[in-house]
């Protein structure tokens, strides 16, 4: 009796460890960016929430590894042949997570609300004359004009994406937060286990139908592999790198450059660039106050700067940069470098040059400098050597991001609490046109901090805007291209991507212009 | 007693009352809009005046500053510009680690440097004496994260005997609970043995040359019972003052072991407010930090009624 009962304790014990091991095994533990704070990625454009908003919403439309727009819950659609009727017809058998299925009336009042709060959103319902439900999987817009970035807005990775949410819940106010949390993504979001500051918590969505195309960036087949993922937020960069080699999280999402050697050496730990598109350095211009109100002098910028010290400074390893001389990013559609071969060379000469043509009075550039993010930080002090050399006086200015984030967008003179450039960076999805690229946009007040004024490069945006075929959008943009060299708006400073760190045992990451974790396997 | 007590603790609104105002002004005067914050990168000024008018910012200062302190005198401490919380609920959820990392390191704390200073002082000039001064004096120099990170190096990735980084709430089992505060409670204590150890040894060493304890010793007294009867207790007043201010400054001091060994406490929460320059949860932090430190400071006086009985209020 003893023996059987020792047996079948033995035999529970088993069990229970085979079950605890299978249950181990199939959660992934991943430690991102930033903690998740914010669950409503219409609402805020925190890079961070977007991520979140790829696990537990859908898109109508999505990008695959090359950029390339792809059908995501849409099944087909068609365009008149004046490009101004659109026909979205959705999948079949797609659900919210609550059971419910997804209509196109869902669908049209989530495009409303992103509509209302995205800059994209925002030109695309401009165009818009209607955009109505006739029935249950089909949406029709209609256009005013014709816009030739209807699929690019709908696919839009990166900041403030087109997600899918039901009705009830695209019905808020989109300048308040929504208070429930149920998509139609591959991931349920466990709101109960959620704790900000500590770890974010996803389920596997046992009903989602994927695609029957492979996974390919955020568009394909998404399927869930793992049953649990749980976000880790780790604060401390060094602990990350800790936790990842000692088995605590499976996958880093953003380990820091300077860290990457430590984790290399690890025989249990791969690094993978998940976003070949990586971001772009920039300098942002105020054309507001002297001296940058002469866009000359902002050219000689261009001609002082050169993009290699500034990443050697920021990321040091020249296998995680490349320098690119193009305004929209390397390895995108609209890539080019008409017009810039000969800018980003240090030539101060002609820096001087451009400089003394433009009559520079020796007004001190007050440059903003971010001290906190370590991807920016040293980018102001090389960016004021190289300048000084071709004749700029530099004052920079150190602060955190926040204090930066506030003072650009005051518009008083630099010596009275202004500003009159600064350095930072994009996810190089956010700028694939001219259109996405919010510095670029030069409707004088209207405009994002900076403020550029200028009536051609609207016309050029506006004419991307309305143009259809995709050799003439190429074409606009280079025009775009060449006339930031006439009226600088802000500089390319280089490109970088971010690899990610994860243990062997993690298998079936994808390339994508976001982090994307279905398809991933622990093994 | 009872009488000074509520005179103290009726001393404490005025003192709140100042705390407050000094917060919400050093806040609103230190550069930083949660309104730009929240914009994001692509918002135009348009936008950040919409949103800075959505959170009452726009608003003028004293306008501000009445609606939030008429609010905290009905127990509305707001709520957070970011989280969808209210900030109480914020504060409450981030206790618990703070709590009981704080209490851990106190007891190792106490545990550790009480013995230590007795017996310093004890061998005072002795190698144990200069052993356990030249721990104090390296224990209150080294930074809290070297500490950190050497402890996580040995303890975690080299032998692998306890976590990395992590907390687990005691309600989700004791042995997580503990095996996850062992590593930050012991880096955090290196500080406070450090300061108690040295403030027990000289406390120590003015009373052993006292006539009570020689006249212990006449009395045939172990020394053991001389030391810890007779000399510790007599000592005990600096060293309960030293330890009640560890206490309170704990609250508050604890962010950087937080975030190397990810704790979700206020400490964390606290950094994470100002980055983002979160008023209602920094103000509401930053009162409750104020308060337990008046608080703490009460405790202290009173206790030293128990330590020396010609104390009395």
């Amino acid at each position: 009796m003893v023996s059987r009962s020792l047996r079948l304790a033995t035999l529970a014990f088993a069990a229970s460890l085979a079950l605890g091991a299978t249950a181990t095994a199939r959660t992934l533990r991943v430690s991102l960016h930033s903690d998740l704070k914010i669950v409503d990625p219409i609402w805020t454009t925190a890079l961070i929430t977007v991520n979140h908003g790829y696990m537990i919403y859908d898109t109508l439309f999505a990008l695959d590894e090359k950029l390339a727009i792809q059908p995501q819950m849409v099944d087909r659609y068609e365009t008149s042949a004046d490009k101004l009727s659109w026909t979205f017809t959705l999948r079949d058998g797609l659900e919210w997570h609550d059971g419910a299925p997804v209509t196109a009336e869902d669908c049209v009042a989530s495009i409303k609300r992103w509509g209302a709060r995205d800059a994209m959103g925002q030109k695309l319902m401009s165009y818009v004359a209607e955009l109505a439900a006739p029935d249950v999987k089909t949406i029709r817009m209609t256009l005013k004009e014709a816009y030739g970035l209807v699929l690019q807005a709908l696919a839009k990775p990166g900041a403030s994406v087109p997600f899918m949410m039901p009705k009830r819940i695209a019905d808020t106010d989109p300048q308040k937060q929504i208070t429930e949390y149920v998509g139609s993504g591959p991931f349920i979001f466990k709101a109960d286990e959620w704790r900000a500051g500590e770890k974010a918590v996803y389920l596997k969505n046992t009903k989602y139908k994927p695609r029957a195309e492979p996974p390919s960036g955020l568009a394909g087949g998404k399927v869930a592999k793992v049953d649990r993922v749980e976000w880790i937020w780790i604060a401390d960069a060094q602990t990350q790198v800790n936790a990842l080699i000692n088995g605590e999280v499976d996958l880093l999402e953003a380990p820091p450059h300077d860290l990457l050697p430590l984790l290399a050496e690890d025989k249990n730990i791969e690094l993978f660039v998940f976003n070949p598109a990586g971001r772009q350095n920039a300098i942002r211009f105020n054309v507001l106050h002297k001296p940058f109100d002469n866009p000359k002098i902002r050219l000689a910028v261009a001609y002082a700067l050169n993009q290699k010290d500034l990443l050697d400074a920021v990321i040091g390893n020249a296998r995680w940069y490349i320098e690119c001389k193009s305004l929209f990013p390397c390895g995108s559609p609209l890539q080019s470098t008409r017009g810039w071969d000969d800018k980003f060379t240090s030539d101060f000469t002609k820096a001087r040059a451009l400089l003394q043509e433009a009559g520079y009075d020796g007004t001190p550039v007050a440059l903003m400098q971010s001290t906190d993010i370590v991807s920016l930080s040293n980018l102001a002090p090389v960016a004021k050597s190289l300048m000084e050399k071709a004749g700029f006086k530099v004052d920079v200015q150190a602060m955190d991001w926040q204090t930066l984030v506030t003072r650009r967008t005051k518009k008083d003179p630099p010596n009275a609490g202004g500003w009159s450039a600064f350095l930072t960076s994009w996810a190089s999805v956010d700028i694939l046109d001219p259109v996405a690229a919010s510095f670029l946009n030069a409707s004088c007040d209207k405009a994002t901090f900076g403020w550029p004024c200028d009536a051609e490069m609207e016309k050029l945006r506006d004419a991307f805007s309305k143009e259809t075929d995709p050799a003439r959008q190429k074409a606009l943009a280079e025009a775009v291209q060449l006339r930031v060299l006439e009226y600088p708006t802000h500089l390319p400073l280089g490109q970088y991507v971010q690899p990610q760190a994860f243990r062997k045992n993690v298998v079936g990451l994808l390339a994508a212009p976001s982090l994307a974790l279905w398809n991933i396997e622990v093994k | 007693m009872f009488g000074y007590i509520l005179r103290r603790l009726a001393a404490t609104a005025p003192v709140m009352l100042i705390v407050a105002v000094f917060v919400f002004l050093m806040l609103r005067l230190t550069p930083g809009d949660p309104a730009a914050i929240i914009a994001g990168d692509n918002a135009n000024s348009e936008q950040v005046a919409a949103i800075r008018n959505s959170l009452g910012l726009d608003q003028p200062i004293f306008t501000q500053f009445f609606i939030w302190f008429g609010n905290i005198l009905r127990g509305d401490f707001g709520e957070s510009y970011f989280f969808k919380k209210t900030v109480a609920e914020l504060i409450i959820g981030r206790l618990e680690p703070t709590l009981a990392l704080s209490i851990a390191t106190i007891i190792i704390a106490v545990s550790v440097a009480v013995p230590l200073g007795v017996l310093a002082a004890y061998k005072q000039g002795t190698l144990i004496d200069k052993i356990v001064m030249g721990f104090s004096v390296l224990g209150f120099s080294v930074p809290v994260f070297v500490i950190g990170y050497s402890l996580i190096y040995l303890f975690a990735i080299k032998l692998n005997w306890l976590p990395v980084q992590g907390y687990q709430r005691i309600g989700d089992g004791f042995g997580g609970f503990l095996q996850r505060l062992i590593l930050p409670s012991v880096t955090l204590s290196v500080i406070y043995i450090a300061l108690i150890a040295r403030m027990t040894r000289t406390s120590v060493l003015d009373i052993m040359g006292e006539d009570y304890i020689r006249t212990a010793r006449a009395k045939g007294q172990v020394e053991i019972k001389v030391l810890f009867r007779h000399a510790l207790k007599n000592a005990a007043v600096p060293i309960i003052t030293v330890i009640g201010l560890g206490i309170a400054l704990l609250i508050g001091g604890v962010v950087v072991t937080e975030s190397v060994f990810t704790i979700p406490g206020l400490g964390r929460l606290t950094v994470d407010a100002v980055l983002a320059r979160d008023y209602p949860t920094i103000q509401a932090v930053i009162l409750l930090f104020s308060f337990v430190y008046v608080l703490i400071n009460l405790l202290v006086d009173v206790s030293y009624t128990l330590f020396d009985p010609r104390i009395r209020y």
